[in-house]
């Protein structure tokens, strides 16, 4: 033993007497992580997060979070004696004078879009997978409830300059809020601190931008992340991989290298960003003024498709008993969202309800073999994606020389017609696939040599697949409709009928699907 | 005084002082008409509405009227102006390439002479705003930059975009960028109101603020890019695009590279 490892060995020693660490940290350093591409989606949020909290404290250095009134008298010319926000004046003054500020703006920003696109990213590949069943479902509502944050961390936090790009965003959010019936007003009141756009607003979205929501964040991603933890890592199935172990690197020293190495990337690829492309450049804005607006003001992406849904609201309202309904913001502001984000955290009881399975599962799911999943899946993006071109339609009607009302209208018909069509060809092409692996299995893959029989008929020689291959195509398991009959042992109608026809309907329409090859026709082919 | 006193009543004394009163207005009238009118380039400017009108007549007519008095698919074009036909003119909006929502800017039709000559027509059918003089043009000398940006947000932004990189307006109608348009064509969309514009006129925006405008407008146009790559300056949708594609595109790659075994 060398003098250094003696003296670590001693150090180790002292710690674990008191501590009784050693063997926490070697379960913990033995636990093993499987390797795909997609399961260090996660680990881009992760990472992002932290260039946030880094490059965000950075910016508190110098950020004023005030609305009072100043004159500005800095380095950037067509704003020089204007009167504008101490918020607008220190952001202007971060740009510009703060040596490094404009690039950690940039790089705060990027990392923040960057962190929502990875996030979505992450729950798309974990919803496909079917990673969110038991016994994660507790994970997958850490996860939903992460994304909401996000989406109000990053209005805040764009809101916070003071421009004339946020201060528009503020205004639907405060219209957002006085749509709520009969308390929206005061709330709104509330909050502001008067009437928009009121004094109070930016100091107190400043405390919640950098403290309590980071707050809860810090502490969400720690459960998060000590649940996977806790409760390992799911993987995708092949030979040698089952719902009782976990194949893949041990945390040290390859998982650790991997990974410490991932984050230098990720913000390799944030600050590369920063450095080459322009964002939210405040100073174009010009300071907020209730009296202004900008042609083609759009929220950040993450947003944008709810400022879609509601710029393709029909204006209805109602008047009632002295007070007004806005519907045209209360539905896709509130009410849309909500169903969508309750949806989504309830989605993994939904489906163990319609599949009636209760049992764990730590083996991922190829998403063709789950085809109504993956078809809800495809329709919740088309879904969104409508929403979000909406949210566009006047960058799309400039740029690409449309009618924004047309626009408008393909959006409010394809929001209703689009989600169903993409269902219906995704659970299509899903079956399709699993006809395609069904054929490659018993017929081997096609070579592309064509050879001609004695008597003249041409055939393409087919050659087995790998045995790895062949048992990816045919271990998983293929639910079954449930059996729930309407009348008990006696011939009694069961209580709660109707829900037991819905949930069979809902089982038997997930069930369908093209029948894999069994164990009898495996053998079949062996013979062959 | 007697003697001239005596005709007064006389048949012809009527018909006489008629003659007289109106020989002096006339001759008064055309000594006065004639120190105004007598500028070496009368002939000139009525060359140039004759040729003008011709130049209307056989461009512009089966539109706009024979008379430039408008009809089912074109507006009269009596009162509007010479500044108004010259920036329609001469950045080539009209004469229109076909019967779309907005007249689109193009290389224009008409050269210089052409479109001044049309101008000087249109503008003697009746008065109408005139094409500003350079010497009025000095928006580098006369303008204010940042209260020209203020202007700009307050009265120009909500169509022509923060940066004046142009809009959507409705039913494929739109503001278009402001980007390299010359001064002179500012100014007199700013006074004419071409298309779905609205005329400012200088009372709501006086001579002088309507040089900050362009100077304003001039150092948008100038600016570097200070952070960066500015995607067209509309905005987040261009943002949120290079996030995605770029920024997840590439890191999703390198994600598929890592976990790629070596062989």
């Amino acid at each position: 033993m060398t003098p250094v490892e003696k003296t670590i060995g001693k150090v180790a020693n002292f710690a674990d007497e008191r501590l009784g660490a050693a063997g926490w940290v070697k379960k913990s350093l033995n636990k093993v992580f499987p390797d795909h591409w997609s399961f260090m989606l996660g680990e881009v949020c992760m990472y992002s997060f932290v260039i946030l909290l880094l490059s965000g404290t950075f910016l508190t250095f110098w950020f004023d979070p005030s609305q009072r009134d100043v004159i500005y008298n800095g380095v950037y010319e067509p704003l020089k004696g204007l009167k504008m926000s101490a918020a607008y004046a220190s952001t202007l003054d971060i740009s510009f004078e703060v040596r490094g500020g404009l690039l950690m703006r940039q790089i705060h920003h990027w990392a923040a879009n960057i962190f929502m696109a990875a996030i979505v990213a992450h729950l798309l590949r974990v919803f496909f997978t079917g990673a969110f069943r038991k016994p994660r479902e507790f994970n997958w509502i850490l996860g939903i409830l992460l994304l909401t944050l996000g989406l109000v961390e990053g209005l805040f936090g764009y809101s916070l300059p003071d421009d004339l790009l946020s201060g528009t965003g503020l205004r639907i959010t405060s219209a957002i809020i006085q749509a709520l019936p009969v308390v929206g007003t005061y709330i709104s009141f509330f909050l502001f601190g008067g009437a928009f756009p009121g004094t109070g607003f930016i100091p107190r979205i400043f405390t919640l931008h950098i403290l309590i929501i980071p707050g809860i964040f810090l502490a969400v991603i720690t459960i998060h992340v000590m649940l996977v933890w806790y409760q390992k890592h799911t993987q995708f199935p092949g030979v040698g991989r089952t719902e009782k172990n976990v194949v893949g690197h041990p945390i040290l020293p390859v998982y650790m290298a991997k990974a410490g190495g991932f984050f230098f990337v990720v913000f390799g690829v944030i600050a590369f960003l920063s450095a080459v492309a322009s964002i939210n450049p405040i100073w174009l804005y010009g300071p907020y003024t209730p009296g202004q607006i900008s042609a083609g003001s759009q929220p950040d992406w993450y947003m944008g498709w709810l400022d879609g849904l509601v710029r393709m609201a029909p204006p209805l309202e109602t008047h009632a008993f002295g007070h007004t309904v806005s519907w045209n913001i209360l539905i896709p502001a509130l009410i849309v969202p909500g169903i969508v984000f309750t949806g989504m955290a309830l989605y993994p009881f939904i489906e163990s309800w319609i599949t009636g399975d209760k049992r764990e599962h730590h083996l991922l799911d190829r998403p063709r073999n789950v085809p109504n999943r993956t078809a809800l899946g495809v329709m919740s993006i088309t879904f969104v994606m409508v929403a979000l071109i909406n949210g566009g339609n006047d960058i799309l009607a400039t740029n690409f020389h449309l009618s924004i009302n047309q626009i408008m209208w393909f959006s409010r018909i394809g929001i209703f017609v689009l989600p169903p069509i993409a269902f219906v060809i995704t659970k299509r092409l899903c079956l399709s696939l699993q006809r395609a692996d069904r054929d490659l299995l018993l017929h081997g893959s096609e070579t592309g040599r064509l050879l001609r029989l004695p008597h003249g008929e041409f055939v393409e020689v087919h050659e087995p697949i790998s045995a790895e291959k062949a048992f990816l195509l045919q271990s998983h398991e293929q639910p079954l409709a449930l059996e729930i009959s309407e009348v008990d042992s006696r011939g009694v109608r069961r209580p709660g009928a109707l829900k037991n026809k819905v949930q069979r309907r809902l089982s038997k329409a997930h069930a369908v699907s093209v029948p894999k090859v069994s164990e009898q026709e495996l053998k079949e082919i062996e013979h062959h | 005084m007697k003697r001239l006193s005596r005709y007064r009543r006389h048949k012809a004394a009527g018909p006489v002082l008629l003659i007289i009163a109106l020989l002096a207005i006339g001759t008064t009238f055309s000594v006065a008409s004639a120190t105004v009118k007598q500028s070496p380039t009368t002939f000139a400017r009525s060359a140039a509405i004759d040729e003008g009108k011709q130049i209307f007549l056989k461009g512009c007519s089966s539109c706009h009227g024979l008379n430039a008095e408008g009809g089912s698919i074109a507006p009269s074009l009596i009162g509007v102006g010479a500044a108004s036909v010259d920036f329609q003119v001469g950045t080539g909006r009209m004469p229109m390439a076909d019967m779309s929502q907005q007249a689109m800017r193009k290389k224009p039709v008409y050269n210089a002479e052409q479109t001044a000559a049309l101008a000087a027509y249109v503008a003697s059918l009746a008065p109408g705003p005139a094409i500003p003089d350079d010497s009025v043009l000095n928006y580098e000398r006369d303008g204010n930059t940042a209260q020209g940006g203020e202007l700009f947000r307050n009265n120009c932004a909500m169509c022509h975009n923060f940066a004046g990189q142009g809009g959507a307006l409705t039913q494929g109608k739109y503001a278009p960028t402001l980007m390299g348009v010359e001064p002179k064509y500012i100014y007199e969309a700013l006074i004419t109101g071409p298309q779905s514009m609205p005329v400012f006129s200088d009372k709501t925006i006086t001579p002088a603020e309507k040089l900050s405008l362009i100077k304003w407008i001039k150092s948008a146009e100038a600016e570097p890019n200070l952070g960066g790559a500015t995607m067209g300056r509309i905005g987040p949708v261009t943002e949120g695009l290079l996030a995605w594609i770029l920024g997840i595109g590439l890191l999703i790659g390198i994600a598929v590279w890592l976990t790629t075994r070596a062989r």
